[in-house]
């Protein structure tokens, strides 16, 4: 019985996300990348999720830490939305000795929390 | 400049890196990577990095690179918050044990300025003796049972030895022995060595990164780390071994602390102090 129920609502979950990503209603499209980036900043903020405050100035936020670079320009720094997302995902790849934390590698946050992450960040 | 101080915290690991690796390669061959050379790279390093700061100053920690809160910190050293602790430490150090003798029957002179025995490498008891394992042999010797380890008592006490040891300039002797250097490069390794979930060294935050903010601290330098301890904390709202430090510091980054007193700490102890060498012995200490 509980299993039925469960199974409804992820079958309601994929539609919904099927129907997303089906949508050719732009505003549609926008309004969901808006709460993605909103939610993004969230986690990104959170002192126990991304604390990227920590060590990075970003827009919106305050008492940040200066032992990273401030987060802007980020579309032109990273054309390409995977690298930024590998860069959070595992800093080390791209520096060995960073201090940064493997946000993705270490399951500081989760994939879904990542994908959001990136979102955010990319949109600054 | 900040491109200038990350290559000099990049340069700083691999020579240290590289140290510890010829060490392991070359040991049959020739002797170890000495001490000496690790306390010259280390010691050059933060000079550089913080130029205007003379090398007695890192015995203050933060405060020596920090002007904004120096001032403040200078108020409260007026009236130090550590000052009860070493008014009942002396009490403590002379009161009698149930078989009649004190302290100052286990330490050279009494137990008077010798703080800065500590650490070192106990030859008998194959390991490093700290001063606060050293002040509980001192009870179990005579038939008391130990202290806590991180606060209260023990903390009072070594506040007490630490003040009557102001003044004198640490200078930690690593011998040649080869259990000495050992827990000598153990306590190096941890220190070099990523740990917890958040994937961090103590060499990022307080070499790589010293002097940088992480939120709203400021990173202080590795160099004179162990001058004053133990040390008061306003965030703890009293006293604290040098331990209960490390252990803080190791949950910061998600990963589970060591005992107080285990072999880890005590050869990070041994490891930091003698980098420390050349700096004034200042304990105990205020910070925030
Ligand atoms: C403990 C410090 C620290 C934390 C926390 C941290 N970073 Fe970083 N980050 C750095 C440092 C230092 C760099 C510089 C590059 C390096 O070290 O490799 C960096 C680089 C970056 C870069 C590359 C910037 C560029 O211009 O190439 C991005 C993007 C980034 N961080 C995002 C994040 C995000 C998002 C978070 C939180 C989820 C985060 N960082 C948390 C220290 C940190
Ligand atoms: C994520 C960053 C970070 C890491 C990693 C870290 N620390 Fe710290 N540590 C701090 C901060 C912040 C403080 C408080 C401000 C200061 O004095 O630097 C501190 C304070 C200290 C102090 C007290 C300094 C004083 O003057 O009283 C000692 C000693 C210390 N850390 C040692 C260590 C050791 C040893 C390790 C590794 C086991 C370590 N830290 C790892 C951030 C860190």
């Amino acid at each position: 019985m509980r299993k039925t129920a469960r199974n409804t609502l992820a079958a309601t979950g994929a539609l919904i996300i099927a129907m997303g990503s089906l949508s050719f209603t732009p505003n549609l499209a926008s309004a969901a990348g808006a709460s993605a980036i909103e939610e993004g900043k969230k986690i990104a903020f959170h002192r126990k999720k991304g604390n990227c405050l920590a060590c990075h100035k970003i827009a919106g936020g305050s008492l940040e830490g200066n032992i990273g670079p401030a987060l802007v320009n980020m579309k032109a720094r990273y054309p390409d939305k995977a690298k930024l997302r590998v860069q959070i995902f595992d800093a080390t790849v791209s520096n060995p000795n960073t201090i940064m934390p493997p946000f993705g590698k270490h399951k500081i946050i989760s994939k879904s929390e990542l994908d959001k992450v990136v979102e955010f960040i990319h949109s600054l | 400049m900040a491109q200038h101080q990350k290559d000099g915290g990049a340069t700083m690991k691999k020579l240290l890196l590289i140290t510890a690796a010829i060490s392991v390669l070359s040991a049959p061959l020739v002797s170890q990577a000495s001490p000496e050379e690790d306390l010259k790279t280390f010691r050059g390093y933060f000079m550089e990095r913080f130029p205007s700061v003379p090398l007695e100053e890192f015995a203050n920690g933060v405060y020596a690179i920090d002007t904004a809160s120096r001032e403040q910190w200078e108020a409260i050293e007026e009236f130090p918050p550590y000052e009860i602790a070493i008014d009942e430490g002396e009490e403590l150090f002379n009161m009698p044990f149930k078989n009649g003798k004190t302290y100052a029957s286990c330490f050279r002179n009494g137990g008077i300025g010798v703080r800065s025995d500590y650490p070192y490498y106990d030859k008998d008891k194959g390991q490093v003796e700290t001063l606060v394992s050293a002040i509980n042999d001192c009870r179990t010797k005579n038939g008391e049972r130990p202290l806590k380890l991180k606060k209260g008592k023990i903390t009072a006490l070594s506040a007490y030895m630490a003040y009557t040891t102001r003044g004198q300039t640490i200078d930690i002797k690593i011998p040649h022995d080869q259990r000495a250097r050992d827990a000598y490069e153990t306590g190096k390794r941890f220190y070099y060595a990523r740990r917890g979930q958040l994937n961090m060294s103590c060499a990022h935050c307080h070499v790589d990164h010293s002097g940088s903010k992480i939120r709203a601290d400021l990173l202080s330098p590795a160099l004179g780390h162990l001058s004053h301890f133990p040390v008061y904390r306003s965030k703890w709202g009293g006293l604290g071994t040098i331990h209960r430090r490390f252990a803080g510091c190791n949950k910061q980054v998600r990963a589970l602390p060591f005992k107080a007193q285990s072999s880890q700490y005590r050869n990070l102890e041994y490891f930091l102090t003698y980098m420390s060498n050349g700096i004034p012995w200042n304990g105990p200490g205020a910070r925030k």
